[in-house]
C-alpha cells in the first residue's frame, strides 16, 4: 500500500510537469496545426534561467533571501526566458514560413531545437547542474497522505500545475482572449473576419504555452535535482506523447494525457523495471490511437460548415 | 471625414492570388444608406472583391477608401473597428463554439457594453435566444445562417458586406433571409451584398453590379438592370 501510494506521488509529479508540457505542444498545434519541436528546449532553458537565479540568490546553501522569495523569483525568471524564446521563435522560426508549404515549418522547428541545443551547450557546457533541493526545502517536511508524507516540494508541484491548469482552461473558456484562440484555432481567416488580430492571438499562446514549459523546467529540477542542456528531448517527446494521447488540440485531453503517461511511467518503474518504462509509455499510446485515432478528448476533424 | 464622400469606393483595383490576376480593374461605390448588390457568375471574382474590401486580400494596385478614408494598406482589423462587417461564403461559423460565443467573436473589437445588440439580435432572430448555449456546428442550415447574420451585425456596422446570404436554403427561408436583410437596411446599415438569386436580389437593391472574369461588365440601378434581358441571358444564366 505504501509503496503503491508512493509510486502515485511519483506518478503525479511526474505527469504534472508532462502536462504543463503537452498543452503547449496541444495550444501550439491547435493553433498552427505545427508540432513545435523545440518546445522541450524551451523547458529547458526554463530549468536554466531558474537554477541561474537560485545561484544569483546564493545557492541552495547559502541563501540569502527566504526560501519562499526565492522559489518565487525562480519561477519568474523561467517564465521570462521560456516565454522570451518562444516568442522569439514564433516569430523568426515560424511566421515567416505560415504562407508556405506545411512542412517547412516543421522542418524550421527541427533547426530551431538543434539550434537551441547547441546554444545552451555553449553556454552552459554540458556538465549538469543540481538544484540541492533538499538543502532549501526539507525532505521531511510534507504532509502525510495515508501512511507515507508527501515532501513539500512535489507538493508544490502537484498543486501548483493543478491551479494552472484550472486557470489555463477558465481563461481559455470564460474570456475574450481565451475564446479568440479557440476561433482562430478552428478557422483562421473566418476568426480574421471579425477582427481578431490572429498575429497578436498566436503570440500569446506562445506566451502562455512557454511559461507553462518553463514553469515545468524548474518544477523538474526542484524535484528531480538533475538539469542538463539536453533534458528538453526526451521529456519533449514523453509530453508530446501525452498531448497526442489525451487528443492534441485539446487543453483537458493534454491534461489527462499527460498525468496518465507520468502514472504509467512511476508504475512501470515501480512495479516492473525502468527498463520497460518507454515500451509501456509508447505502447499504451499505441493502443490508444488504435481505438480512439483522435486520442481520449480529442475530438474527431470537426466538418467546418 | 469627408461628407461628400461615398461610404465606400474602390479605384481600379487590382487583386491577383499568387500570378493569377482575379480582379481586373474594379471600380465601385457605396453610398451610406444603399443596398448594393454585386452579381456573376462563378469564379467572377465576388468573394474576391469581398475579401478585397475588407482586407483579407490586399491589392496590389488601386485603392479602397472607406468613410473618405484611405483603407488600402490597413488591417482587417483596423477596417472592422471602424465600421465594416462580413457575413461570409459559407457562413464559417466557429462549429466547437456556442451560438453566443459566436455573437460575441462578432463584438470582438467592441470595448463598450453589448448586451443591448445582443438583445437586438435576439430579437431579430428569437430562435437564437433559445439556442444560445448550443454548438454553432450542431445548427441547421437555416439556424446557422442566422448566428452568420447575428454575429455580423454584432459589431454595429455601418457597411455589411454579405456573401451569398441564402446560400443552401430552402425557398421559404430564403425570403426570410431577404425579409431581414430589409429590416436590417432599413434599420440603417448600408450593404454590399452577393448573390446567386439576381432577381430577388435586385428586386430590394438600389444599385447593382455584374462581373464578369474580374471585370465590372454592367452596373446602375437595381430596377434598370432587372429589365436587362441581355444581363439576364449572358451573366447570369436565366
Ligand atoms: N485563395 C485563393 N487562392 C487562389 N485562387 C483563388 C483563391 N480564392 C479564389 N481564387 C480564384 O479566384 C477566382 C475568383 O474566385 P471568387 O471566390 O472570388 O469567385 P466568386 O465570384 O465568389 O465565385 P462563386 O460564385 O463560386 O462563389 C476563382 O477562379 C478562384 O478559383
Ligand atoms: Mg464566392
Amino acid at each position: 500500500m505504501e509503496f503503491f501510494l508512493q509510486q502515485t506521488v511519483n506518478g503525479l509529479t511526474l505527469g504534472s510537469v508532462y502536462a504543463l508540457l503537452a498543452l503547449g505542444y496541444s495550444m501550439v498545434y491547435g493553433i498552427l496545426k505545427l508540432l513545435n519541436f523545440a518546445h522541450g528546449e524551451v523547458y529547458m532553458f526554463g530549468a536554466f534561467a531558474g537554477y541561474g537565479m537560485l545561484t544569483i540568490l546564493g545557492g541552495s546553501s547559502a541563501l540569502v533571501v527566504p526560501v519562499w522569495l526565492a522559489l518565487v523569483l525562480m519561477f519568474l525568471a523561467a517564465i521570462l526566458a521560456s516565454s522570451a524564446i518562444g516568442v522569439a521563435l514564433e516569430r523568426f522560426a515560424y511566421r515567416p514560413l505560415r504562407q508556405s508549404t506545411r512542412i517547412a515549418p516543421l522542418i524550421s522547428a527541427i533547426g530551431a531545437s538543434f539550434f537551441l541545443q547547441a546554444a545552451a551547450l555553449l553556454m552552459f557546457t554540458a556538465n549538469s547542474r543540481t538544484f540541492n533541493t533538499p538543502q532549501l526545502i526539507a525532505i521531511d517536511s510534507g504532509i502525510p497522505f495515508g501512511p507515507i508524507r508527501v515532501w513539500m516540494v512535489r507538493v508544490l508541484v502537484i498543486v501548483t500545475s493543478f491551479v494552472l491548469m484550472v486557470l489555463l482552461y477558465l481563461w481559455v473558456n470564460r474570456t475574450k482572449t481565451g475564446k479568440a484562440v479557440r476561433a482562430v484555432s478552428f478557422d483562421r481567416e473566418a476568426a480574421a473576419m471579425m477582427g481578431i488580430d490572429v498575429d497578436k492571438v498566436i503570440v500569446v499562446v506562445f506566451l502562455i504555452g512557454s511559461a507553462l514549459a518553463g514553469i515545468g523546467g524548474v518544477m523538474v529540477g526542484l524535484v528531480f535535482g538533475r538539469i542538463f542542456h539536453i533534458m528538453g528531448f526526451v521529456a519533449g517527446l514523453k509530453a508530446f506523447t501525452a498531448a497526442v494521447l489525451g487528443g492534441i488540440g485539446s487543453i483537458p485531453g493534454a491534461m489527462l494525457g499527460g498525468l496518465m503517461i507520468g502514472l504509467a511511467e512511476a508504475f512501470t518503474t515501480g512495479y516492473i523495471s525502468s527498463t520497460f518504462q518507454n515500451l509501456i509509455v509508447f505502447g499504451l499510446l499505441i493502443v490508444v490511437l488504435l481505438i480512439r485515432p483522435s486520442g481520449l478528448l480529442g475530438r474527431p476533424e470537426l466538418v467546418k460548415v | 471625414m469627408n461628407d461628400q464622400a461615398p461610404l465606400l469606393a474602390l479605384k481600379d483595383v487590382n487583386t491577383y492570388y499568387g500570378q493569377i490576376h482575379i480582379l481586373q480593374g474594379i471600380s465601385m461605390e457605396i453610398k451610406a444608406g444603399e443596398l448594393v448588390c454585386l452579381l456573376g457568375g462563378n469564379a467572377s471574382g465576388k468573394s474576391t472583391t469581398l475579401k478585397t474590401i475588407l482586407g483579407i486580400v490586399t491589392p496590389r494596385s488601386g485603392t479602397v477608401e472607406f468613410q473618405g478614408m484611405d483603407v488600402t494598406s490597413k488591417s482587417t482589423t483596423f477596417r472592422i473597428g471602424h465600421g465594416m462587417a462580413i457575413v461570409p461564403e459559407n457562413r464559417r461559423l466557429f462549429a466547437p463554439m456556442t451560438v453566443l460565443e459566436n455573437l460575441e467573436m462578432g463584438a470582438y473589437l467592441r470595448e463598450d457594453d453589448f448586451s443591448e445588440d445582443l438583445n437586438d439580435v435576439y430579437e431579430l432572430f428569437p430562435l437564437l435566444a433559445e439556442r444560445k448555449h448550443q454548438l454553432a456546428g450542431t445548427l441547421s442550415g437555416g439556424e446557422q445562417q442566422m448566428v452568420a447574420m447575428g454575429r455580423a451585425l454584432m459589431s454595429k456596422p455601418k457597411l455589411l458586406l454579405m456573401d451569398e446570404p441564402s446560400m443552401g436554403l430552402a425557398p421559404v427561408l430564403v425570403e426570410q433571409s431577404f425579409e431581414i436583410i430589409q429590416r436590417v437596411h432599413r434599420a440603417g446599415v448600408s450593404i454590399l451584398m452577393v448573390e446567386q438569386n439576381a432577381n430577388m436580389a435586385l428586386s430590394i437593391a438600389d444599385h447593382g453590379y455584374v462581373l464578369a472574369t474580374g471585370r465590372i461588365v454592367l452596373a446602375g440601378e437595381a430596377a434598370a438592370l432587372a429589365a436587362d434581358e441581355g444581363l439576364k441571358k449572358a451573366y447570369l444564366g436565366r
